[in-house]
């Protein structure tokens, strides 16, 4: 995997290695969330550019940048957004719709995703049925289907009690360790940013203030009963 | 993405607002009824004239007649309908006719035998105009339906009554403005009763008619061919087979009259015709002479051929090809107007489809983003937005197609029973081709697809970051 090097508009540089646990931290506000939508390739700088694993985003097409984040971003978000409409099995293999994955393949890639999450028995669930921290496994699920390098995590905890937090971040943790995705996480908690990652970055008023390394002080074994 | 795909996504996204969606494709499948209920009355309204027409032989029908025999009636029509030079004039005799019926696509060429005389029918006479039919009227519609049979044979001494005629020996006539008297009651008194016919035969010789027509026709002409001849008065009884119901001002040929005898009949009675005369005088041979034949053509396309090759040949023709030829661009016309009025409907419908679609963006921003966030291309939400509107169009389009026959079957069943109770024959005026099926499929999937662009580009033009935004 190459070098991923980000250059926000609002002056921000900053650069995250490949494997990297990253928190941007900051007040609403800060332009921490646009910097992870630039990141994304869901909004494009105005100028400036963008680059991971070589690729200034800024200057690919519209359609290029739907493949980059189809194959080399997976995202997470505060309001979990899955599809209320469609089953978990469904959102979940959505991306792979988009990506033209044959039917049985999809079907084995979601149920071993969900698997991950431990959410396999209510793969025929929808969302509605679910509670907020299942809810956020199935779209940790989802972001894994396509394999991706990169999981940028938008307030990943924020719509969740602390417990199930907890659980959602030990996952994160777990890909980013296990399966070697480059995670960039938006937060505005300090304390979570310094129990997870590896580095943390202060945003405020669009610029850059302060970024440090930092020892994760998370115990490993704190995922709960039940998790594989 | 792929169809499969798409099929399954826009199918989903139509089941999730049922009933939206459900009264959009019904608007669809209405425009489509009418324009499919439109079209098939005209196809079939089209289908049906020239059923009948052919029938009736306007339309494949060729007479011929002499151009001398023109000449000596009027010389303005004359010069009016023989065209150009008269040229060579032959005579209209069994060797032509013959010659005649040989030509490709004839079917048949048969002489117009047409006189006036008296009949007796309860010791009353009735003057009235008689023709001969040939067995080959046998399958016109108005001899098909009416009470009674057609001859039983092409020789048999009986006749068919036209309605008119009928009430006139029944001293019955319709009271003006009230229903006309039906057919079937006219028929009850009369079938089977005899009519005595009192003719003028041209004969030579006192020998009486007989069955076989052309032998004793030669007899006859051989001994008139020096112009001297006598008129003999003769009577014939007849036995009433049949009363049609023909209008005898709307047909020609041989139906322009009121009574019908078979036509080998006819021939043997030797009456007296009003060109007799003329034509006899030049008859070169001792053949009989028709003052007319009429030459059925296997298919109304081919009357034109038929005609020429007859002109060519020295005589005048005549046909209804011009007036089957307007009454072509008549219906192509009427289909017209019936294809426009009938897409309105569907115009309506289509304006349904942008109003649910614009609706269905609206009402989904957020699942569109959450699309294009994971990955999806703005080609990718156009072309589930284009299948939405595409589905939409198939399903309006099949149950439109299905409501169209539905209401199609109704109309003509509904208009059969009135028929009925007016005693006429029912039929079927309406058709639904398979090809009208497929354009009527095919043309709603296309105005949905239309509809589908508007809303179709706006879904992809959707900025993620702002779709997301809004909680």
């Amino acid at each position: 995997m190459g070098e991923t090097v980000i250059r926000a508009v609002d002056g921000v540089s900053l650069e995250v290695r490949a494997g990297e646990f990253v928190a941007l931290l900051g007040s609403s506000g800060s332009g921490k969330s646009s910097v992870l939508n630039l990141i994304a390739g869901l909004d494009r700088p105005t100028s400036g550019r963008v680059v991971v694993q070589d690729r200034d985003l800024a200057k690919l097409s519209r359609e290029e940048l739907a493949k980059y984040r189809l194959h080399v971003v997976g995202m997470v978000f505060q309001s979990f957004n899955l599809i209320a409409s469609m089953t978990l099995a469904e959102n979940v293999e959505l991306p792979l719709r988009f990506a033209e994955v044959d039917r049985s393949r999809r079907q084995t890639l979601a149920s071993q995703a969900l698997e991950r999450v431990g959410l396999r028995a209510r793969m025929n669930h929808r969302p509605s049925e679910l509670s907020g921290g299942e809810q956020q496994r199935a779209a940790l699920a989802r972001a894994l289907i396509n394999r991706p390098q990169l999981l940028l995590a938008d307030e990943p905890t924020g719509n969740l009690d602390s417990h199930t937090g907890t659980e959602i971040m030990n996952m994160v943790r777990e890909f980013n360790r296990e399966l070697g995705m480059t995670v960039v996480m938006v937060t505005h908690e300090r304390a979570l940013a310094e129990r997870y990652a590896e580095r943390m970055i202060f945003l405020a008023d669009g610029k850059l203030i302060d970024s440090r390394a930092n020892a994760p002080t998370a115990v490993d074994d704190r995922v709960p009963g039940g998790q594989p | 993405m792929k169809i499969q795909d798409l099929t399954e996504l826009a199918l989903r996204n139509l089941r999730e607002s049922l009933l939206r969606n459900s009264l959009t494709t019904v608007g669809i499948s209405v425009g489509v009824a009418s324009l499919v209920a439109m079209l098939s009355l005209g196809i079939g309204l089209q289908q049906l004239a020239s059923r009948r027409l052919v029938k009736s032989g306007l339309f494949d029908t060729v007479v011929v007649t002499s151009r001398r025999d023109l000449r000596g009636t009027g010389r303005e029509r004359d010069q009016e309908r023989s065209g150009p030079t008269p040229g060579e004039s032959r005579v209209l005799d069994e060797s032509a006719r013959l010659e005649i019926e040989h030509l490709p696509n004839v079917l048949e060429a048969y002489p117009d035998i047409r006189f006036i005389t008296e009949l007796r029918y309860d010791d009353k006479p009735h003057l009235t105009m008689i023709s001969a039919l040939p067995s080959s009227a046998r399958s016109n519609d108005a001899f098909e339906a009416m009470p009674g049979n057609f001859f039983s044979s092409d020789t048999a001494p009986e006749v068919i009554l036209q309605k008119t005629f009928a009430e006139e020996l029944l001293g019955k006539t319709p009271p003006r403005g009230a229903d006309e008297l039906r057919v079937a009651d006219l028929a009850k008194p009369l079938l089977g009763k005899e009519l005595t016919m009192r003719y003028a035969q041209r004969a030579p010789s006192p020998a009486p008619p007989s069955a076989s027509g052309a032998d004793s026709a030669n007899a006859a002409d051989r001994d008139l061919a020096g112009a001297a001849y006598s008129v003999v008065s003769r009577e014939q009884k007849l036995k009433i087979v049949g009363v049609a119901d023909l209008d005898p001002e709307s047909m020609r040929g041989p139906t322009r009259a009121k009574v019908f005898l078979p036509l080998k009949l006819a021939e043997s009675l030797h009456v007296m015709q009003p060109t007799d005369l003329r034509e006899i005088s030049r008859a070169a041979s001792d053949q009989p002479v028709y003052s007319s034949i009429s030459v059925r053509v296997k298919n109304p396309t081919q009357v034109q051929v038929v005609e020429d090759a007859i002109k060519k040949m020295g005589f005048t023709t005549f046909s209804l090809l011009d007036a089957s030829q307007s009454l072509r661009t008549f219906f192509k016309v009427l289909d017209l107007f019936l294809l426009i009025f009938g897409s309105l409907a569907l115009a309506v419908a289509s304006i349904g489809i942008v109003n649910t679609l614009v609706m269905a963006i609206l009402e989904r921003r957020r699942e569109i983003g959450i699309m294009k966030a994971i990955g999806a291309s703005d080609g990718d939400v156009k072309k589930l937005f284009f299948a939405e509107a595409g589905a939409m169009g198939i399903l309006g389009g099949i149950a439109g197609v299905g409501l169209g026959w539905a209401i199609g079957r109704i109309i003509n069943f509904a208009t059969n029973i009135y028929l009925r109770r007016e005693s006429l024959t029912p039929d079927t005026f309406w058709s639904v081709p398979w090809w009208l099926v497929v354009l009527a499929i095919g043309f709603s999937l296309l105005v949905s697809l239309v509809s589908g662009l508007y809303p179709a580009g706006r879904a992809a033009k959707l900025d993620p970051v702002q779709a997301l935004r809004y909680e």
